[in-house]
């Protein structure tokens, strides 16, 4: 048993850290998918990572092991995320980004008003995922590992050149051909699915979910830090997702302003930088920081 | 019975949506921003108004600092955070906006306390009772009486003045605009300033009704606005009207029929969701 190893015990503290951290990496880098590589703005996407962590909970509840909850969630939320896809084929940029909105507060109105899912109480006591502390912080470790890699896989593959051009000119790729419909539901489908996954982690991290924890504020936590590492860049929201999921547990003067911290500083990254951290870093790097003679 | 009360009610509560909408809908015409820091600017006014009206003891007073400081305080938001980034596409103002109401909702939590603030000699309490049995606070009345006011001075302001001339004249061609003269700097203020007005007034009058200010009076309006504005067919400031009193009604009767299954907020998005698959360019666009 890991949870008895007396180093492991202190460790505690830091193996619960890193595991938030990953989730909070999957999460981000699965709406990276659809706002950053394929440009479709969504303000709600902490919906599918609750339906992830809904659908976990239940099925945990009802006595399925951990790992059959996890495909389980993605399908779930995947399925939702296209039909939000489908809405997303229909109104465009600013109405979409509305539209996501109202998916989001539908979700949590629907959820806080369902008695058999919770209701205003949420969801408490699930079961545990029987993999012990390190062993769970390691698979989302790993799975947050494979997302990263997808989602690098993806951004060079066909389809993520694809998804670019729909990103810059959907119109440009619809008169080259492409069957623009069809790559923006694939976006959807994935970045949904995958919210979904670490919505199960999420569940099985905290032990208690309510519908408040997947309402407006966590859809915009995610999206600053996806706006905040650079929209689309793989390793800038995996830098900026690690980064602010863990600041307020750091420095605890913040916990209690952390709102303040984010809304200030996803508005200062906009106003002055608005390509984010990966923005900056190529700012910085091409900037001649030592005047040099001729050439160099 | 109940359904005209119901309407009633649908109808104060779409006056405020209105007087907050009007606001984001002109900056939307003219700038293409989902300006969702607008709703922070409703609370500055609603805690202007409260504290105002507290020193002075006059309720006018209050209602006139409100529209007053929420209307610099929007100017003073277009200058420092949208005019750098109206080259930038959209969504970047949009987001910036977003953080900007956070951070200002946070503020005022920081500063005023959590709790929020009342007024100490509550007025306009006096109960009306109309023909039919219906009943009205006094200040209910006036909420739809102001709102119709000044919605028809600042309809009559836009189409006989040459500034609401100016501003229309913008909206529809910028550049065509600025060729004839017109400062599209000075339209974009006079749009920020009398929008933001609107909802620092807004923001009293919403004070007023439930005696009650607090930091995240504004989340729920910033929300619900910015569906209105989209119903209403971006832009459009006889659709965002329309939207505003039809969201109040189908919220007052949804929260009635519907209040077992969807909370206030999941009945107004469903609307708004609806719709927009049936008509994605909002109800009343112009085309």
């Amino acid at each position: 048993m890991p949870a008895a190893d007396p180093e492991v015990q202190t460790m505690n503290y830091e193996i619960s850290l890193l595991t938030t951290m990953a989730i909070a990496v999957m999460f981000a880098l699965s709406l990276n998918l659809i706002t950053g590589f394929c440009g479709q703005i969504s303000l709600g996407h902490a919906t599918f990572q609750g339906v992830g962590a809904y659908t976990a909970a239940m099925l945990g509840k009802a006595g399925l092991p951990f790992l059959a909850t996890l495909p389980m969630a993605m399908v779930l939320a995947g399925l939702l995320g296209v039909v939000v896809g489908l809405a997303s084929l229909r109104v465009r940029a600013d109405f979409l980004a509305i539209t996501t909105m109202g998916v989001g507060f539908l979700f949590v109105g629907i959820v806080r008003q369902q008695e058999f899912l919770g209701g205003e109480l949420g969801i408490s006591s699930i079961p545990d995922h029987g993999l012990g502390r390190v062993g769970f912080m390691a698979l989302a470790l790993v799975m947050c590992i494979g997302v990263a890699a997808l989602s690098m896989y993806i951004k060079r593959s066909w389809m993520g050149r694809v998804f670019n051009g729909i990103a810059e000119d959907e119109d440009t790729m619809r008169v080259l051909g492409i069957d623009v419909p069809r790559y923006k539901l694939a976006a959807f489908a994935m970045g949904t699915a995958l919210a979904g996954m670490s919505g199960a982690f999420y569940t099985y991290h905290l032990n208690f979910i309510g519908a408040e924890s997947f309402g407006f504020v966590e859809s915009i936590t995610v999206l600053s830090m996806v706006v905040f590492g650079g929209i689309g860049s793989v390793p800038g929201v995996i830098i900026a997702a690690a980064l602010l999921s863990v600041l307020p547990a750091w420095f605890q003067v913040i916990g209690d302003y952390k709102l303040l911290v984010y809304g200030g500083l996803l508005f200062l990254m906009m106003r002055f930088s608005p390509n984010g951290m990966a923005g900056l870093a190529q700012h910085v790097a091409s900037t001649k920081w030592f005047p040099t003679g001729g050439r160099s | 019975m109940l359904a005209i009360e119901l309407i009633a009610q649908g109808l104060i509560q779409g006056s405020i949506y209105a007087l907050v909408a009007l606001g984001l809908t002109l900056v939307y015409g003219l700038l293409r921003i989902l300006h969702v820091a607008h709703a922070a600017l409703f609370t500055l006014g609603g805690y202007v108004g409260v504290m105002v009206c507290n020193a002075s003891g006059n309720l006018a007073v209050g209602f006139f600092c409100a529209a007053l400081v929420s209307g610099v305080g929007g100017v003073v938001m277009f200058r420092l955070a949208y005019q750098p980034l109206l080259s930038q596409p959209p969504y970047v103002a949009l987001i910036a906006s977003i953080g900007l109401f956070i951070a200002s909702e946070e503020a005022f939590r920081i500063i005023f306390g959590a709790q929020g603030m009342s007024f100490t000699n509550p007025s306009l309490e006096q109960q009306f009772v109309l023909g039919g049995g219906l009943q009205f606070k006094l200040a209910e009345l006036l909420v739809m009486l102001s709102t119709a006011t000044i919605i028809g001075v600042l309809a009559w302001l836009q189409s006989r003045t040459r500034v609401g001339i100016a501003c229309q004249a913008t909206v529809s061609d910028p550049q065509m605009a600025q060729s004839f003269g017109i400062s599209l700097r000075q339209v974009r203020d006079i749009n920020f300033f009398v929008g933001s007005a609107l909802a620092g007034f807004a923001g009293v009058w919403v004070a007023l009704l439930n005696n009650l200010v607090e930091p995240t009076m504004g989340s729920v309006p910033s929300y619900k606005a910015l569906a209105i504005i989209v119903l209403g067919g971006l832009g459009s400031v006889p659709g965002t009207l329309a939207a505003a009193l039809l969201l109040g009604v189908i919220e007052a009767f949804g929260t009635i029929y519907l209040g077992d299954i969807l909370d206030r907020n999941a009945i107004a998005f469903a609307f708004l969701i609806a719709v927009l698959m049936v008509r994605p360019q909002g109800l009343f666009a112009r085309s």
